[in-house]
Order: C-alpha cells, then sequence, then structure tokens
C-alpha cells in the first residue's frame, strides 16, 4: 500500500503529520500523538490504522502495537460517539464519584467500558483526570466537566444525544 | 472551567496572573511578560544558574530537587544537542495545579522554558502535556505559535542570535510517563519504561544529549523568580525551600481548590482555614499530603510547615502539593484498595516487585475489604508493601508502597474491623460493595 494512493487520513490529517515529523530530532517521536490524532478522526486504531501510521512513521506495525498498548488513551475497538470517562480516583471518590458513575450506568444501562446500542455512548471508569479540586469529575470524549452531581447526568446525556441526532447517527465513534 | 479560589494568606506569584486573560500573549506582556527572558539573555547563563541556586527553588513535580542545581549539572561543552523538556504529564492522583497554569498562564511555561534553555545552552525545548489535556494542549499550542510570531521564539529571539525552539506534545495515557526517564523515551515515541540511572538525565538524556527535565509549575515559576530576585523569592518560604507552592486541597472539605501558599504554611490551617475545615461540620480522619502516594497523616499529625523538609521529617512527603481531605465517614480500606488500584493499573509491568506486587496488594484489599481477609493478611499486606520498597527502576513502585505501608500501620484496627465476614462498617449506599469472583 502505498500512503499516496490509499489512505485513511484526511488530508487535513496527512498534512497535521507531514509537519509533525519535521519537528523532532526522529522521525518517531511523531508516533504517539499520530496514534491518538489518527484515533480522534477513524474512531479507533483499526488495523488499516495501525498499517498506515507504520507505514508512514517507517516502522514495523509490531513496534507500533508494542507501543499503542502502553497508553491507555488508546483503544483498538470502536466505542460510542461520545465517550464517557468518569474518575473515580481518590479525590473524585470522596467527592462521589462513584454515585456518579452508577448513576451514569442506570440512565445508560451500560457497565464499565459498555457502548450503548445506538452507538451514541460508551462509558468508561477512568484513573486521575487532574480535576482533583473540582470533583467528581468526568470527561466527554475530549471536554470536561467538573462538580458533576447524579442529578445533572440526565440533561447532560441528553445534551449530547441531541447533538449526536442533529448530526447524523452515532457513526464515526 | 475550573472554578478559581482565593483566600487572604495566598501569596500570588505563580497564580499572579490566573483569571487575568494572561493565555493571550498582549496580555501577558502588559501584565510584565517575558522581561525576565530578556533579562536573561543579556546575563548569560552563570548569572542564570546562580539566581537559581539562591532562590531555594524545589523541583514541584514532588521530589523537591533544587532547580538551580539540577541546571548546574549540564555540561557546558556536549557533542549532541541538549534539551529543555517540560513535564505537563501531571498524573499523580490529588493533583491537578498544573492544569490551571497551562489555562491560565501558558506563556510563563514557555518562558520558563526559554530561560532553562539559555542556561543550560540548549536550543530546542519540549513541552509534553498528559493527553487528557487537549483543550489545554490546545492553548499551549496557540501561545507557541504566538511566541513565534513576536520573533519571541525562533532563530533570533528577542531579535539577538540566539535560537530557541519549542515543540509542545501529547501524551496517551500513562501515570508513569511522569517519571523523568520515562518521559523521554515516551517522546521517543516508545513505551514509557523507565531507564536506568546513571547515567542521569542531565548527562544522557533525550535523544541521548544532555536534558534538563522539570515539572511545568517549576518552569512556570522561573520568570517569577527572575523578576523578583532570587533573595525576595527565597524569604518568601522557609530555609531551603524557597517561595511558594501551589496547594491543590480537594475531597472533604468545604472550599476546596488550587491555592498558592508560602512555602512551610500549616497545614491544620491550611484545612481549616484555607479550605474551610471539613465539610458537613465532620471530623477529620486522615489528610494525604502530596498525592496519592504520600503516606497519610492522623489529624494528630497534622500541625506542621508544609515543606519538603518538615513534611519529610514528620514521615510523608510534599510530593506534588496535593492535599486530601479525608472525613470519618470513609472507610481506609476502600481508601487503601482504590490507592493500590490505580498502582496495580498503572505499573508498567517492567519490573517484577511492582508488578506483581500491586497486583497481589489488590487483591489482598479486594478480598479484604469484601469481608474475606484473615489477621494474617494484614500484615502480609504490610509485608508485601515493604518489600517492594526501593526494589524497581523508577520510583511507582515505592509510590503504591508507600501510602499501603501507612494505611496498615495507621488504619490497623479499621482492617481489623473487616474480618471475619464482617461486611465493611462504613458502606454507603450506591457505593458498589467488591465480591470476591
Amino acid at each position: 500500500m502505498s500512503s499516496e494512493t490509499m489512505t485513511l487520513f484526511s488530508p487535513a490529517l496527512a498534512a497535521r503529520f507531514d509537519a509533525l515529523v519535521d519537528k523532532y530530532p526522529l522521525r518517531r517521536s511523531a508516533l504517539i500523538p499520530m496514534l491518538l490524532y489518527a484515533q480522534d478522526e477513524v474512531g479507533y486504531l483499526s488495523d488499516a490504522v495501525i498499517a498506515e501510521v507504520a507505514h508512514r512513521i517507517g516502522i514495523t506495525e509490531l513496534d507500533v502495537r508494542n507501543v499503542a498498548t502502553y497508553y491507555s488513551m488508546l483503544r483498538f475497538k470502536p466505542v460510542g460517539k461520545y465517550n464517557i470517562q468518569v474518575c473515580t480516583n481518590i479525590s473524585c471518590m470522596l467527592a462521589g464519584a462513584y454515585d456518579l458513575f452508577e448513576r451514569f450506568q442506570e440512565e445508560l444501562g451500560v457497565g464499565n467500558k459498555g457502548v450503548t446500542a445506538d452507538r451514541i455512548f460508551s462509558l468508561e471508569e477512568v484513573e486521575c483526570i487532574g480535576a482533583c479540586c473540582w470533583g467528581p469529575a468526568i470527561q466527554v470524549n475530549y471536554d470536561f466537566h467538573d462538580e458533576l452531581k447524579p442529578d445533572l447526568v440526565p440533561g447532560l446525556l441528553d445534551g449530547y444525544r441531541g447533538k449526536a441526532l442533529a448530526e447524523g447517527s452515532g457513526k464515526n465513534a | 472551567m475550573p472554578r478559581l479560589v482565593s483566600h487572604p494568606d495566598e501569596v500570588k506569584i505563580v497564580s499572579r496572573r490566573f483569571g487575568q486573560g494572561a493565555a493571550e500573549i498582549d496580555r501577558y506582556i502588559e501584565l510584565g511578560g517575558y522581561q525576565a527572558a530578556k533579562k536573561c539573555l543579556d546575563n548569560g547563563p552563570d548569572w542564570i544558574i546562580n539566581e537559581m541556586k539562591a532562590s531555594n527553588l524545589r523541583g514541584r513535580g514532588g521530589a523537591g530537587f533544587p532547580a538551580g542545581m539540577k541546571w548546574s549539572f549540564v555540561p557546558k561543552q556536549s557533542a549532541k544537542p541538549k534539551y529543555v523538556l517540560v513535564n505537563g504529564d501531571e498524573s499523580e492522583p490529588g493533583t491537578c495545579k498544573d492544569h490551571l497554569i497551562f489555562l491560565h498562564d501558558p506563556h510563563a511555561v514557555i518562558e520558563g522554558t526559554i530561560i532553562a534553555g539559555l542556561a543550560i545552552g540548549a536550543k530546542t525545548g519540549f513541552i509534553y502535556l498528559r493527553g487528557e489535556y487537549r483543550y489545554l494542549i490546545e492553548i499551549m499550542e496557540k501561545a507557541v505559535a504566538d511566541a513565534y510570531a513576536r520573533n519571541i521564539l525562533g532563530k533570533n529571539i528577542f531579535g539577538s542570535d540566539t535560537e530557541f525552539q519549542v515543540v509542545t506534545q501529547t501524551g496517551a495515557g500513562a501515570y508513569e510517563v511522569g517519571e523523568e526517564s520515562a518521559l523521554m523515551e515516551s517522546l521517543e515515541g516508545k513505551r514509557g519504561i523507565p531507564r536506568i540511572k546513571p547515567p542521569f538525565p542531565a548527562v544522557v538524556g533525550l535523544y541521548g544529549g544532555p536534558t534538563v527535565i522539570n515539572n511545568a509549575e517549576t518552569i512556570a515559576t522561573v520568570p517569577h523568580v527572575i523578576t523578583m530576585g532570587a533573595e525576595a523569592y527565597a524569604a518568601v518560604g522557609t530555609p531551603r525551600n524557597g517561595g511558594t507552592r501551589l496547594f491543590g486541597i480537594s475531597g472533604h472539605v468545604e472550599r476546596p481548590g488550587v491555592y498558592e501558599l508560602p512555602m512551610g504554611y500549616n497545614l491544620k490551617k491550611m484545612i481549616y482555614e484555607v479550605a474551610g475545615g471539613v465539610r458537613g461540620g465532620r471530623k477529620l480522619k486522615a489528610v494525604v499530603p502530596g498525592g496519592s502516594s504520600t503516606p497519610v497523616f492522623l489529624p494528630e499529625e497534622i500541625d506542621i510547615g508544609m515543606d519538603f523538609d518538615q513534611v519529610g521529617k514528620a514521615g510523608s512527603m510534599l510530593g506534588s502539593g496535593g492535599v486530601v481531605v479525608i472525613d470519618d465517614q470513609t472507610c481506609m480500606v476502600e481508601f487503601a484498595l482504590r490507592t493500590i488500584s490505580f498502582y496495580q493499573h498503572e505499573s508498567c509491568g517492567w519490573c517484577i516487585p511492582c508488578r506483581e506486587g500491586t497486583d497481589w496488594l489488590k487483591k489482598s484489599l479486594t478480598r479484604f475489604h469484601a469481608g474475606f481477609g484473615s489477621m494474617s493478611d494484614i500484615d502480609n499486606i504490610q509485608y508485601l508493601a515493604e518489600n517492594m520498597m526501593g526494589r524497581t527502576f523508577c520510583p511507582l513502585g515505592d509510590a503504591a508502597a508507600m501510602p499501603t505501608i501507612a494505611f496498615v500501620k495507621k488504619f490497623r484496627k479499621e482492617f481489623e474491623d473487616h474480618l471475619n465476614g464482617k461486611p465493611c462498617p462504613f458502606a454507603r449506599e450506591g457505593v458498589p460493595q467488591l465480591t470476591v469472583v
């Protein structure tokens, strides 16, 4: 496969990659950012994404997988369009994160690492996200929601659901 | 946007520009920004390092190593390029101070990076942020682009013939990458497995070149040290502990938040006055003084000054400045379990004592919290944790073991209350009870 003829990357992502590799003394320094940016666009690190990143960096697919499996944000299966990450680490736990996590499970009808049938949402219990003084805190994809109480969960979900439906579907998750 | 707090006892140095719109370069310059870097460009490396040494600024990441001394270890002559690496992988549970720095004062990070570069003779600085901080990475990227547009970064900084480049980098989720050698591995596009030391990064670091690695708060403090003068900065703190600290107070307090207080500020006062005391008028049970890896304090142990030396002497660590306050309705076995679960999740598996130790501790504590523990388990948990100490490449093993030992030693009675099939005495509604599978 040549990246010029068969590519999963959008022109914007390809351009970002080309700009990125030039910034470092070593090309493979771009690997981890590229995996994350590719995941943002494609939804997860599919075999094809891994192959393309390996090709573009100039390392083997095995090498890419070896690195990718280390990082908790990188995933190998699709998630919902909106991935809800509830921090339950100590500060958030003390602020009521488990009540919050339970409420999300009830509202979505899925457990930890579950994906809703409409693929709009997925739910994940995560480690500290660096919002300890504003807990309980969650991230929906990259957006932080601080001091989130269980009663606010239905409204939050409605907001994202409305956005997803307006955009078409849970596709591209 | 995270809530900002304030208290009359605060001495705002690093947080001086928070909430002032200083993420915009014009505003930053209007507020005195980039003057310190210019001054350093005029005065040269030896002057900068002497100022840094005199300031008693110690590493804000957790270890508290004197920043000026760290910079002075970098060899003047080097065949390989030298680098500055800013550690913004903020991942220590209880810690969210760098979050605010990147959000409100990204140019202070850039300016501190330039000064570190001038001090050691580096032409490139990398600013590495944890991947979860995407919106902050975007703020940093914009700040860097703005600085290039003004020739504050580039081939000829401030119109001089000195070059300095800054590159921002995203992580992708890994606590361990906050360890300096793992951070370098990650930036080189590898798994964040720590390197054996020596050689230390000051000699052989990023891409094999001499490298200074500092926490983002340390770096953001540097321009203020230069502006205020080292002596004035040092005078704010206690002996050998210069300046202020961004203390993140979280957990069961009335007014959680990030407060900038002088080094050596009394912990009890911090909890009861600055943060408004224990939430809901409850009683204090325990305090984690500097992020989840630091040994817990009992209420009778908190009448101490919060600097590296005093907290160290009291048997814990000032760490990352994340003060976690725990009330009397909290189960310490559950708290210990949640803490060790984190380290078990984050252990990279490279060193066996850490990989196996964290896993067994999690298993034991899970069983224990569910009421299936035995008296000998209590000693075994402590024994296991003690045998992880000092037996791993990086401090993650110690970080998991230290708090565990303290939990068992200081809350033994609570562990005993979970014995013989008794359910957790603190079980709250809505909290899923852990069960043995």
